[in-house]
């Protein structure tokens, strides 16, 4: 048996029924992690003395015949913005390279108790904020698919480990597209859930507004799997809520009949990457089959997403890196003469130039008359974008687009090209400024290159578009084709 | 005069919840150095705060008894600086929209009651504490870093130090009545900051203002009013203007010295947190907090005034403080006569606390023992004065006055047949002052009933002594 091809719903069945032990799970990911990983560089730490530890409780707890928690051994890799507790948490920066928190994540303390094994932390751009994971201070991850491309970003490394089998699932965080474009880079399936569905208490913020912890699988099944163990209210977080109803798992099956389902005019008729587009729209035809009923609509503010987007997000940025200045923990410039100087040269030395650039732009708009107009401007137009969603959501189930306008770029070319890189979140930023839920789901190949489905739900309405995503994947059962590494 | 002060105050106020604004931590003052942290309050990355709902409890109670209007809605904003014992580079605190407007508090000045107005009071974050050590570094003891406060800024209304030392007054009285806070400003839990200038009221020139910080009393609130004042006129009359800029009282010196120059306006980047919610403000929440304020300073002494018959000036000395209020109506429980328990309360009893820099809760005594005592009195079994003798054992061991009459045999002597003997011995040892006082010499039957006293070791009944010295003289 190849322990590393197995899904992880299988794992999870394999260990409760003692075929294999969790330590075997363990080891046999950590061996895929020592074989890849120093090409990959999906891994930012590697926790195996824990990880070993904690697949002999689970070991422990199956040979006293205990009852298993959700996530019983199977390998989870964590983006490494997520607080774990006496592990380091480095967000990919110099300025936390050392930094080891006191406290775990409520997403952590979930899956520590449903038994689920954290393998290590995962690579990512800087704090989060861009699409590429070269902004890393810990060097690029490469796409397993394809090593001179990037695996998209900024939750990069989570989605490269695991489409290269180095764990079964990953945690990430999505502001802008962050879950959801490098899953559709790397070929896999990543969940944006609605704001407020999972805690953000220990995710290190980049934009609060925006920010959601989400979930990786190779199959969407394996992807709720994980949502199911860390959405729900969570009194450290005010702005989580708890959402009754049956377990999305269980509602996957269901299918899509009678689904009614939107295609935005204006996003389709947007500038993008022809393959991209024609695989698209043949997936939407297919969703005709399946018994959805798929019809045209508007989303009218599209062309206002960028800047909307970008105002909000440079200023919660500036704002939120205001905290590491060189005094309490983090990056301290060996020599200075004065506060200011301390200050002056943690930062300057401490942060990457990518967090810089919004830290400059963010604190431009919050600092000056004109910065504060287009801020103030800026949050009139979000209210705007999410009445067109509102407005879409009173007449269909979910709406489909492409999750990126384009294939997975080369690695060093969005210095040269920064706007592409950029405009490759362009349709995974309304889900985040309307506070709605989305998915990315693999829907096929051009030239080697996956492409991505992305799928969006009304607020709280996850079944709807994880029911979609499942069917389409049944139907598509796209499993072989190009697995990379 | 032709020129007029203008001032207005900021001060800032530790409420006294039990626990601090978006954590569960304690709030209590001192504790070895950061012990009372979590994550939330150490700012630490990815903790999230949650708005303590006593906060803003206090918040309103305080906006309530100063006459505010409460905001139908509160947000946080957060207020962004760099110091180190700033804990996430910014503040939370509330910009434009805090919880309460538009309030006043009244002093009495020579014309009547004149209205300081509260422009706004907001609800934030306290920040941590820097320690400087003798070997140059510098530390940070965050215990104090999310303690809620409120930060109250008055119009400038005030024109004296006299004005602003009462506002001041009041303001704590006010505060310590509702309970919010314990107003300590030797512990920081009152700060307060001036703002000052100067116009010449002839030809309305005025002068930059200055703020003032380092006031560590009401006292030097005042003094620095008033060298600020004297800088202020002194400027102007040389046709030269105050520079923009921080100043600080230098306790030492008595004067204030430059701290820093604001020739430009800070500049906070203040942004809402998205984090705390905003919280709709009920209407039923309001009157539910209106309806359990305590009786305030002014209620309490106008009822005084009614109640116990006592002059404006007794009712406003007792109602100073709540405890000094609430032992006087003790007091009058068990005695007869209102204006003799202000009088000794306001008299001995304030003057020896004054003395010892004590509080009315410090006394060893209870009230019923003062009226105990003023009962010795009026019954004629102690003298007034050696009822103060009394008190003042009182105030040092706490015995009750009975105890200590019995022991060091106080009562009074009104027997006269015990005093007629004392009596004429007195008079046979002081022939001459019998003599002078049938001459018409009155100052001789004081001293003779000075005498008696002493003999008596100042038992003896006086108003008894000086009948029956007139009456033995008269028969010799």
């Amino acid at each position: 048996m190849n322990i590393t091809r197995l899904t992880a719903m299988e794992i999870r069945e394999k260990v409760i029924n003692k075929e294999i032990s969790s330590k075997e799970v363990v080891k046999a990911h950590l061996n895929r992690i020592k074989e890849l990983d120093e090409e990959l560089n999906a891994f930012i730490t590697i926790t195996e003395e824990e990880a070993l530890k904690a697949a002999e409780r689970v070991d422990e707890k199956i040979k006293n015949g205990e009852s298993l928690g959700k996530l019983a051994g199977i390998p989870i890799g964590v983006k490494d913005n997520i607080i774990t507790k006496n592990v380091r948490t480095t967000c990919g920066s110099k300025m936390l390279e050392n930094y080891i928190p006191p406290y775990d994540a409520t997403v952590i303390e979930r899956i520590k108790a449903e038994d689920g094994i954290i393998l290590g932390k995962t690579n990512l751009d800087e704090f989060a904020g861009s699409y590429s994971t070269e902004s890393s201070y810990f060097g690029v991850t490469k796409n397993p698919i394809d090593t001179e491309r990037v695996p998209g970003g900024s939750s990069g490394g989570s989605t490269a480990a695991v489409k290269a089998h180095e764990v079964a699932l990953a945690l990430g965080s999505d502001t802008g597209g962050s879950n959801r474009q490098p899953a559709s880079y790397c070929g896999i399936v990543g969940i944006k859930p609605t704001y407020g569905l999972v805690s953000r208490y220990g995710l290190v913020p980049l934009a609060n507004s925006l920010d959601v912890v989400g979930t990786f699988g190779r199959n969407v099944k394996d992807a709720t799997l994980l949502l199911e163990v860390i959405r729900g209210y969570d009194e450290k977080d005010p702005t989580s809520m708890e959402i009754e109803g049956s377990s999305y798992l269980e509602k996957l099956k269901e299918g899509i009949k009678g689904m009614k389902i939107a295609l935005p005019r204006e996003y389709m008729n947007m500038d993008m990457d022809s393959r991209v587009k024609g695989k698209v729209m043949e997936t939407v035809k297919l969703f005709e089959i399946l018994g959805g009923h798929v019809e045209e609509v508007s989303l009218p503010h599209v062309e206002h997403y960028w800047a909307t987007y970008y105002l909000i997000v440079v200023s919660e940025i500036s704002s939120n890196m205001a905290r590491y200045d060189g005094v309490g923990y983090g990056y301290r410039t060996e020599d200075y003469d004065s506060l200011d100087e301390l200050y002056i040269k943690s930062r300057t030395e401490g942060f990457g130039e990518e967090i810089k650039r919004s830290i400059l732009a963010g604190t431009y708009i919050l600092g000056s008359k004109e910065g504060r107009e287009y801020y103030e401007k800026a949050f009139r137009v979000r209210t705007l974008i999410k009445e067109d969603f509102d407005k879409v959501f009173e007449k269909y189930d979910v709406i489909l687009t492409p999750t990126t306008p384009n294939l997975p770029f080369k690695i060093g070319d969005s210095i040269k090209n920064p706007f592409e890189m950029y405009g490759s979140g362009i349709f995974n930023i309304p889900a985040n400024l309307a506070g709605l839920c989305a998915i990315s789901v693999p829907c096929g190949y051009v030239d080697g290159l996956p492409v991505g489905l992305q799928i969006i739900g009304d607020r709280f309405k996850e079944a709807n578009i994880l029911k979609a995503a499942y069917a389409l994947e049944e139907e598509l059962a796209l499993g072989g084709e190009n697995n990379g590494l | 005069m032709g020129y007029k002060t203008i001032v207005g105050l900021e001060i800032h106020v530790e409420l006294l919840t039990k626990t601090k604004i978006f954590c569960n931590c304690v709030n209590e003052f001192g504790g070895d150095a950061n012990t009372h942290c979590c994550p939330v309050c150490l700012g630490l990355p990815g903790a999230i705060p949650k708005l303590n709902k006593g906060a803003l409890e206090f918040g309103i109670k305080a906006g309530l008894a100063f006459n505010c209007q409460i905001s139908e809605w509160v947000k946080m904003d957060r207020k962004h600086y760099f110091y180190p014992d700033l804990s996430k580079g910014y503040q939370v605190s509330q910009d434009d929209n805090p919880l309460c407007r538009n309030g006043y508090v009244e002093i009495e000045v020579e014309e009547g009651l004149k209205r300081i107005g509260i422009q706004r009071i907001h609800i934030e974050e306290d920040t941590g504490k820097s320690i400087h050590t003798e070997g140059g570094d510098t530390l940070v003891d965050y215990n104090r870093a999310g303690v809620p406060l409120i930060e109250i800024v008055t119009a400038p209304d005030i024109n004296s130090s006299e004005e602003a030392r009462m506002f001041l007054e009041n303001l704590r009285n006010i505060l310590r009545y509702i309970e919010v806070s314990d107003c300590k400003m030797e512990e920081g839990s009152l700060r307060c900051d001036v703002n000052i200038n100067v116009v010449d009221t002839e030809t309305g020139k005025k002068t930059n203002i200055t703020e003032l910080k380092n006031l560590n009393s009401f006292k030097s609130v005042a003094s620095a009013i008033e060298y600020e004042e004297r800088r202020h006129i002194s400027l102007l009359e040389k046709g030269e203007n105050t520079a923009k800029e921080t100043r600080g009282w230098n306790e030492v010196e008595n004067k204030t010295v430059v701290m820093r120059d604001k020739g430009s306006a800070d500049n906070y980047r203040y942004a809402v947190d998205v984090d705390v919610l905003p919280v709709v403000i009920k209407k039923e929440w309001i009157d539910e907090i209106r309806d359990s304020l305590p009786e305030l300073p002014h209620q309490k002494k106008e009822r005084f005034i009614k109640e116990y018959a006592l002059p404006e000036y007794d009712a406003g000395v007792l109602t100073q403080s709540k405890e000094l209020a609430q032992f006087y109506e003790e007091t009058n429980k068990y005695a007869k006569d209102p204006k003799q328990v202000s009088n000794w309360v306001m008299g001995d009893v304030l003057r020896r606390l004054n003395d010892e820099e004590m509080e009315i809760v410090d006394l060893k005594f209870q009230p019923k023992d003062l009226a105990d005592l003023l009962e010795f009195i009026n019954a004629g079994k102690i003298s007034n004065n050696i009822g103060k003798k009394v008190l003042r054992e009182m105030f040092e061991t706490g015995e009750k006055p009975e105890a200590i009459i019995k022991k060091k045999g106080l009562i009074q002597i009104s027997d006269e047949g015990e005093l007629e003997g004392i009596i004429e011995k007195v008079l046979d040892e002081n022939q001459q002052s019998v003599i002078d006082y049938k001459n018409g010499k009155d100052r001789a039957l004081g001293f003779i009933i000075g005498q008696v006293m002493k003999a008596t070791k100042g038992k003896a009944n006086p108003q008894l002594v000086n009948k029956m010295v007139r009456e033995r003289i008269e028969k010799r």
